[in-house]
């Protein structure tokens, strides 16, 4: 096709210009809404600037002007035919009570491999330090846990939590930003199908176990359960999720047993894994506050059985939380959803 | 949707196929170096700017700045992403975009997985992970893009009128001969053709003997393409047989008398 394209720009340019001007000023917003009269006009103007890449798709000049129409006409496709809602339409109340504990019920084989991937990391540490104690200064590479822990105890109860007075606030942010780092690194290592994910809640475990049958073997099991429980029992368990949440992106990368394309597959876990990293960091907050403000304290100021009554009651409404909110009602037609579950 | 060297196409329902040119390594890595000394320096004024409630506040101030660090040093990309729709300052300054690879807006689940797995993407150091695995990858996809389905593109900038910047044409022996023209406009790709009205363009920024061997390349490109008569091309340097076939190509011919009433001049460029 043969076009003169000087006619051709001084024609078409004021049509592009008002597509450009109408697509900026979408982008401007974050959530735009238009007319029924303005949708009408972007998509006349889409058509318009289709056509106009048609035309020089045939013309052997001009390709900054082709790329340029193109990507014109490609913003405008996007907003024309997006069929997914843009708008967040985030209720707290609904996403707390119905949408978390539902999403972890339907993907919960994810979180028994995280949970048994922990544990068994647990058992290798608990088992390592038991066979050879001199062990815990590889396993452990925190200086504090080196400590041997009677005399942890001895001097912690002499302390009585003025050691940590004066900076709640401050070990309560590190806490929280701290764990919330690990969990991101551990939903980040789904992308190793997963393997990733494992291989640090194994190393988490290992942890765990090591300084469990180190207190437990000195005799400082209640000082274990005091200090660890009130925080851990919200901790770990969203570290779990966390591990949850790899695991469902680690199987929609594997694809095993499923006939979707592996985008479709991908595209559909992004809610899913999104609302398990907002639950997790919910849940680190929390852990964040309690071990900074109450575990940290320990006898004589707070008896142990408090604390371990603390952490108990705190456990048993987590496992209510998840096990119980969000079911639909008998005779609601809600479901749970089974589009990309963890099988 | 395809991918092609340094772009994907993508076809949509209306039978229109677009292409999007995706964003060079460097260029990526540049727009992130700009994110992270925004990034840096908000945190510096910020700690600067809390020094006094540290004297007072010690342990308030101390969680704030742990807090904030943390807020700013994560959540930039996401909310940048998010409102400006796939762009951050340094993106906006290196015209880059995230998108969706099916050309759709992105969703707010994409921005943050793809933000978050940016820490795998960061390993070891300097983004070594990330940076081979776009270099590997057709799309130029990171793993954060990778697995939420997201592209980097580059924003092409707004064409001007570039024909203001052509001298009035004043004759071209080439016009002759329209069934030739016409050939040519068929035969030459895009690419040659602005790279010839670029050669043109920029004629007086090359030395002399890179300018001769340029436009002779140039002129035996398009003498492979076409063969015109000797009297049209009789005397012509390359560079202005170059300049006459750009002229055949952007510029429209100019009215003037019936082809067959004008009688070619030898020796005449112009």
């Amino acid at each position: 096709m043969i076009i003169d394209i000087k006619r051709f720009i001084d024609v078409e340019k004021p049509y592009w210009d008002e597509l450009e001007s109408l697509l900026s000023a979408l982008d401007k917003e974050a959530f735009p809404r238009l007319t029924l009269a303005q949708v009408r006009r972007l998509y006349y103007l889409y058509r318009r600037v289709c056509t106009d890449v048609s035309r020089l798709c045939g013309v052997s000049v001009e390709p900054e002007l082709r790329v340029y129409l193109e990507s014109l006409a490609i913003r405008a496709y996007g907003e024309i035919h997006e069929t997914r809602n843009r708008a967040l339409r985030f209720n707290p109340f609904h996403w707390f009570f119905v949408t978390f504990p539902r999403t972890f019920r339907a993907h919960f084989r994810a979180f028994e491999i995280a949970a048994f991937a922990t544990l068994l990391g647990a058992v290798f540490g608990g088992a390592v330090i038991l066979v050879d104690p001199g062990a815990k200064t590889i396993l452990l590479p925190y200086p504090e846990l080196q400590q041997n822990p009677s005399e942890r105890v001895s001097e912690e109860e002499a302390h009585a939590g003025q050691d940590v007075a004066g900076r709640q606030l401050s070990g309560s942010a590190f806490y929280m930003t701290h764990n919330t780092r690990v969990s991101i690194y551990v939903f980040a290592l789904g992308i190793t199908w997963g393997i990733g994910s494992i291989m640090l809640l194994f190393f988490n475990g290992v942890l765990l176990g090591v300084v469990a049958v180190d207190y437990i073997r000195a005799g400082e099991t209640a000082f274990l359960l005091g200090w660890l429980l009130p925080h851990g029992a919200v901790e770990i368990p969203a570290i779990l999720v966390a591990g949850q949440s790899s695991l469902v992106l680690g199987w929609a990368l594997l694809g095993w047993k499923s006939r979707e394309p592996l985008k479709v597959r991908l595209r559909r876990i992004g809610p899913i894994v999104v609302t398990f990293l907002l639950g997790v960091t919910l849940m680190l907050v929390w852990a964040g506050i309690v071990e900074a403000f109450f575990s940290q304290y320990h006898e004589p100021l707070l008896p142990y059985w408090v604390k371990i009554l603390f952490g108990i009651c705190e456990l048993v409404l987590l496992i209510l939380y998840f096990s119980l909110l969000g079911r639909p009602s008998s005779g609601s037609d809600v479901r749970v959803p089974s589009w990309g579950r963890f099988e | 949707m395809n991918s092609f060297a340094h772009g994907i196409e993508i076809h949509t329902p209306d039978g229109v196929t677009f292409s999007l040119v995706l964003a060079g390594l460097l260029r990526r890595f540049s727009a992130w170096l700009v994110d992270q000394a925004v990034v840096g320096v908000s945190l510096a004024a910020f700690s600067r700017l809390f020094i006094p409630v540290v004297t007072l506040f010690p342990d308030l101030a101390t969680s704030a700045i742990i807090l904030i660090s943390f807020l700013v040093s994560t959540g930039y990309s996401i909310v940048l992403e998010w409102f400006w729709r796939g762009q951050t300052l340094g993106k906006r300054l290196f015209r880059l975009r995230v998108m969706d690879e099916a050309g759709l807006p992105l969703k707010f689940n994409q921005i943050v997985i793809r933000n978050l797995i940016r820490v795998v993407d960061a390993l070891p150091v300097f983004y070594l992970v990330g940076g081979i695995c776009c270099f590997i990858s057709k799309k130029s996809q990171r793993l954060g893009d990778y697995a939420a389905n997201t592209v980097v593109i580059r924003i092409p900038e707004t064409v001007a009128h570039r024909f203001d910047r052509f001298e009035p044409e004043k004759y071209n022996s080439f016009r002759d001969y329209p069934h030739l023209c016409a050939r040519l406009r068929q035969l030459v790709s895009a690419e040659a053709a602005f790279l010839a009205w670029d050669a043109l363009a920029r004629r007086n920024d090359f030395v002399d003997e890179a300018r001769l061997r340029l436009f002779s390349e140039i002129a035996r490109y398009f003498r492979e393409l076409v063969q015109f008569p000797e009297e049209a091309t009789y005397g012509l340097t390359d560079e202005q047989y170059v300049r006459n076939a750009v002229g055949i190509l952007f510029q429209p011919a100019v009215p003037g008398p019936p082809l067959s009433a004008h009688v070619p001049e030898k020796n005449s460029g112009r």
